[in-house]
């Protein structure tokens, strides 16, 4: 887990997205990069199984807790946990961190992959972006996406128990649509405040890479 | 594409997110998301917001089985899921329903086409073909509908609707869409009515025929 420390906060008085000039090296911000990223591109990249191997310590306990806590076997869920993170390393090269952290990445692959096993379907998924294969790595872009989630991470523990069961039981696929729109006059400000810096933020790159 | 002005409620993106939609809606979101760069930010959003929870479950230990099983799994052979690409005005969400094929289409009536992609007990979702300025039948739903411009343009009681843009109507909205000038109308509609050619042929039909 990330833990917050200055340079977070710091970070929260920057602007959204600094300009070319103030852009760090990929050396210069490496050392603030997570390990997860560094596990999750040397992956990637390298192909590394030993990155591979602290990537599966770190998220195959925490897969296996969040996927019985829905009411799935111990059984079922290693199941679970083995395609996903056999999926991880096979679609490794559409992880992307300038648009998404780790833990975000992987939270998609098992949702995915824990209802078209539960179907036997597959969920219908956006067309994946295509990026010019040149682009350079933006190590300030990976490092503020690492940084929103970190925010974000801060504000769920700001909520009070009922309102963060309400959000873990929405992500966690419990609640319909609808249900998840009747609880939203739960006050959400700060985690709704977050998702839409996310948002900006998300929205920026994109359009830096339609450009 | 930066002109789209109708898009997917907050809630229904995060049910999207975490799974909870049923097929015919998620396929109608991830043809959105594939036309437009805000929704596909927010969803990043969503994923990164669900990564969060996912870091911060507790852990439960996998045995030490799962883990060699996955070591031992990383090199052997599988088959990647084909990816459909967008081909016309079709985007891949749409391509895969049609399983790559060209639309068959069938007709209504008054030059009304459709062809319906996929249906099961939650919903169904087709593609509409509409004339430019034919309007399509008065239909009220008994519950979601949305509904995603694809070619041309449609308008009804709620506003204009243009390539990439996303109507949500509920069983309250009775609405006369009618199909703009220029290019025909081809929508991607989906409805949680369960799939009965019988009831929605007659019902559509109905007012056309004025009978």
């Amino acid at each position: 887990m990330l833990s917050v420390n200055t340079t977070l906060l710091n970070a929260e008085r920057r602007p959204a997205k600094p300009r070319i000039s103030e852009r760090k090296s990929v050396s210069q911000a490496s050392n603030e990069i997570s390990q997860q990223t560094r596990w999750m591109l040397a992956v990637r990249d390298s192909r590394d199984r030993d990155a591979f191997v602290k990537l599966f310590d770190f998220f195959a306990p925490r897969l296996k807790g969040f996927i019985m806590r829905s009411g799935t076997s111990s059984h079922q869920a290693e199941e679970i946990v083995q395609d996903v993170m056999l999926t991880i390393w096979r679609k490794a090269a559409q992880f992307d961190p300038h648009r998404a952290q780790v833990s975000a990445w992987v939270y998609q692959i098992a949702r995915n992959r824990q209802i078209d096993l539960a179907r036997k379907e597959n969920r219908p998924l956006p067309e994946e972006l295509k990026e010019d294969p040149g682009q350079e790595q933006d190590a300030s872009q990976i490092l503020g996406v690492e940084q929103e989630t970190a925010k974000l991470r801060l504000a769920l523990k700001t909520l009070n128990p009922d309102q963060r069961e309400i959000i873990e039981q929405a992500y966690m696929g419990e609640l319909t649509h609808h249900e998840i729109s009747a609880k939203t006059g739960i006050p959400l400000g700060t985690i709704k405040s977050r998702i839409r810096l996310g948002l900006a933020r998300l929205r920026h790159e994109l359009k830096d890479l339609t450009q | 594409m930066s002109a789209v002005t109708h898009h997917v409620p907050d809630a229904m993106l995060a049910a999207y997110a975490a799974g909870r939609l049923p097929k015919a809606f998620a396929a109608v979101i991830a043809a959105h998301i594939s036309l437009c760069e805000d929704c596909r930010a927010a969803l990043g959003a969503h994923h990164a917001l669900g990564g969060a929870i996912l870091e911060e479950t507790s852990k439960v230990d996998v045995s030490t089985a799962l883990k060699s099983d996955v070591l031992d799994l990383l090199d052997s052979p599988f088959t990647p899921e084909p990816v459909y690409e967008r081909k016309g005005v079709y985007p891949g969400p749409v391509m895969e329903l049609l399983k790559g094929r060209e639309p068959k289409w069938k007709t209504l009536g008054m030059g009304v086409r459709q062809d319906i992609l996929f249906g099961d007990a939650e919903g169904s979702v087709r593609l509409l073909f509409i004339p430019p300025g034919q309007a399509v039948p008065d239909h009220s739903h008994n519950g979601l509908e949305l509904t995603l411009v694809l070619q041309g343009s449609f308008s009804d009681e709620t506003g204009v609707f243009g390539v990439g843009d996303l109507e949500v109507a509920d069983e309250h909205l009775e609405h006369t869409p009618i199909a703009g000038e220029g290019a025909p109308c081809i929508c991607l509609a989906a409805t949680d009515a369960p799939l009965r050619f019988r009831a929605f042929v007659p019902r559509l039909m109905q007012p056309l025929f004025r009978i």
